[in-house]
């Protein structure tokens, strides 16, 4: 008997309770292969598009556009062409009948982010996915003025069968603000003495933007921890920077000011949401986070340029280089810089890729390290 | 990190962690020792509701109990705060404030602009506002628009606890007078809030929620009830933008005017009583500002135009319900 798949409203985040259905990307009867968009969803955050995780024909269409829908509830179905009618509707009576949607205290009793000190910074981290064996733990690294929810549509589906780790870099997200530090070498001195922390002898890393110049400073620093690179949009590859994007991101203190610099980073400029112009304006006015950047941006891009160039500390590194065509904040041109790296520039994507093109990202990185 | 504290603990966080930053920042009212004089009893009551406990202890003189005389000490505060100090002066009930102000209208609002622009004022008035603790008509009312009409107060009236610390934080920080109100019943509220500082600007509105049919503003608790309101319309097809100012003065005309141009609708909710009040402030800026963009007539949800009444019955019609939103709500949605 051919299997039935349903497709429900995904969790992206800690915080997510409740999704709203924006369209459908698939009709019913639609052929879908692994890893295609079905439909889009929106969350208080974010708008992004719910994929298949099996092959089959859209049967389907259960939640529709503009109904705003619980974590878990069901969506649509999927199942091969000559699955009987009558089983689906059964399976969809039965799912409906039993679906209890979480509670708000449900949200408390999932992954949790914890907190590990190194030396005088306490570095918030998240780890989902279990530990396997022969599956170096993965890393991903954010990139400047970011936080580990950089990677929300990454984390959970490269977990699937190994532990990955996500981290807030000194003076981001949830970790320690004021420590100084200005250089790539320097944030990379903290991620070393994190694996360190927790245990983590030798990992995948993956790196956007600023944490890519942080992954290749890893490996120059301390080649043994790391078992490969994935290098997405990354610092460190070349010396261009959009000088005025880290000017207009470290001053800005209002959305009005905010809004068109967080346009830079995508393509489709309508996912800078109000809300979350209104969380990054909420980190920055966290006391320290101002000189932070501050700091951190004189040291890395002073003068508009990138200081430190680390194309040569992958040698010898199983090396993923990805990058949106259209960046306007590090250009694609850099993604060529190492050699023998495979390379792979998406067109009509920008500097925030790992986001907007999630599910291609998730299969080049998951087949990369296997 | 954010972790979930309540209204009142953010407040105290606030106080403290200025306290600790600033060593000219002290704070002075009626109990807000809770033991005056009596060095240890760092399990003093703290105010009349425990919003400054542990204040005392922590920063040994410079938490001062007051006597029971509000025009005595707002004006010493306002003094200090003259000659280089940061007072944040509790006054427990926004309903006493009639005996000191004299105080606060023709003193301190007015420093900065009768000594052209080179005396600063930088104290903090807290107070508690609000009805709904069965508390009769001395200790319930909602008097922020009384502070909101004199030029050279700064009117704060947070509607959660990250607002709560954020803009008390900026209130002290602050160089002008601030009346900063807190709403009995949001002292329990529970909110994620930042362990480290941060400031939340003054008239900057917060977009609590975007929708494109009507826009509500709310003021202080009444944002909270906004909300109740928007998700029961919200299952009705009706989608509501929620406003909250933060702060009645300065207010953010232009987050309430770009709203309203774009929903054409505008329901403002205000537990004042109604005349004079923030919800014909706001009503009235608009029909001025904006009346090309209405498609009906604005409506108010207030109180009645009379003292907040003690029986517990009437008290809980007096004030504002999520249900009186909604049928204001519904009755500019569907004005023909």
């Amino acid at each position: 008997m051919s299997a039935i798949f349903t497709v429900t409203m995904p969790k992206w985040g800690l915080s997510m309770q409740e999704g709203k259905v924006n369209l459908w990307l698939k009709e019913v009867g639609d052929k879908i292969e692994p890893g295609e968009e079905i439909l889009e969803v929106e969350s208080e955050k974010i708008s992004g598009a719910v994929e298949a995780a099996t092959a089959g024909v859209l049967r389907r269409q259960v939640a529709q556009a503009d109904e705003v829908l619980p974590v878990g509830a069901l969506l649509g179905v999927i199942a091969d062409k000559d699955v009987d009618d009558a089983l689906i509707d059964d399976l969809i009576a039965r799912f409906q009948a039993e679906f209890v949607p979480p509670s708000a205290d449900d949200a408390d009793s999932g992954p949790q982010t914890q907190t590990v000190k190194v030396g005088d910074i306490e570095v918030r981290y998240l780890k989902l996915g279990e530990d396997a064996a022969g599956k170096e733990p993965l890393l991903l690294i954010h990139g400047f003025g970011g936080d580990l929810n950089n990677w929300l549509f990454n984390h959970a589906p490269l977990s699937e069968s190994r532990a990955v780790y996500a981290l807030d870099l000194p003076g981001h997200g949830s970790t320690t603000k004021v420590t100084g530090i200005n250089s790539l070498d320097g944030l990379a001195e903290v991620v070393v003495g994190f694996m360190d922390a927790i245990g983590l002898e030798c990992a995948h890393l993956a790196g956007h933007s600023m944490g890519g110049g942080v992954s290749l400073a890893v490996a120059k620093r301390a080649p043994n921890k790391v078992k490969s690179l994935s290098l997405i949009a990354s610092a460190g590859l070349g010396s261009e920077i959009n000088g005025a994007y880290i000017d207009g991101f470290v001053s800005a203190a209002s959305r009005n000011a905010l809004k068109p610099v967080l346009a830079q980073l995508y393509s489709d400029e309508s996912l800078v949401t109000r809300s979350m112009i209104d969380d990054m304006l909420k980190f920055k006015r966290l006391e320290g986070v101002d000189s932070a950047l501050a700091t951190l941006a004189g040291g890395l891009f002073a003068g508009g340029r990138q200081t430190a160039q680390l194309a040569a500390a992958a040698a010898g590194k199983p090396t993923l280089v990805i990058w949106g065509e259209n960046d306007r904040v590090i250009p694609s041109s850099h993604a060529t810089a190492i050699p023998g790296a495979t390379v792979k520039v998406m067109p009509g994507q920008g500097h925030m890729v790992q986001l907007e093109a999630a599910g291609e990202v998730n299969k080049l990185i998951g087949e990369f390290i296997g | 990190m954010a972790r979930k504290i309540t209204y009142q603990q953010a407040i105290n966080e606030a106080l403290d962690q200025e306290m600790t930053r600033d060593p000219s920042v002290i704070v002075m009212g009626e109990d807000v020792a809770g033991g005056a004089g009596s060095p240890g009893e760092d399990d003093a009551w703290g105010g009349v509701l425990g919003v400054t406990k542990g204040l005392y202890a922590k920063h040994p003189g410079r938490v001062m109990d007051t006597p029971i005389s509000e025009s005595g000490y707002i004006g010493a505060a306002v003094g200090a705060a003259c000659n280089g100090l940061r007072p944040v002066a509790e006054l427990m009930f926004i309903d006493f404030m009639g005996v000191c102000f004299d105080q606060i209208f023709n003193q301190a609002a007015k420093f900065r602009y009768m000594f052209g622009g080179k005396a600063k004022t930088p104290v903090v008035i807290r107070a508690m506002y609000g009805a709904g603790f069965r508390a009769a008509a001395q200790h319930s009312q909602c008097l922020y628009n009384m502070f909101t009409h004199v030029p050279g107060l700064k009117v704060v009236v947070p509607s959660n606890p990250y607002d709560a610390k954020g803009l008390l934080i900026q209130s002290i920080r602050d160089n002008d007078p601030v009346i900063f109100l807190e709403h009995k019943a949001l002292y329990t509220m529970e909110g994620d809030v930042p362990a480290e500082s941060y400031i939340v600007p003054f008239g900057e509105a917060a977009v609590v929620q975007e929708g494109d049919d009507v826009t509500i503003v709310a003021i202080g608790r009444m944002v909270n009830y906004a909300k109740d309101a928007a998700a029961s319309l919200r299952k009705k097809g009706v989608s509501c933008e929620i406003i909250d100012p933060r702060t009645t003065s300065p207010l953010d005309t232009d987050t309430i005017l770009e709203s309203v141009e774009r929903t054409g609708r505008l329901v403002v909710v205000d537990e004042s009583n109604p005349r004079c009040s923030m919800a014909s402030d706001i009503s009235g800026f608009i029909a001025q500002e904006a009346f090309g963009a209405l498609k009906a007539p604005i409506q108010m949800v207030t109180a009645p135009h009379v003292p907040v009444p003690f029986a517990a019955s009437l008290e809980d019609l007096y004030i504002p319900s999520p249900a009186r939103i909604e049928e204001a709500v519904m009755k500019v949605k569907e004005y023909r």
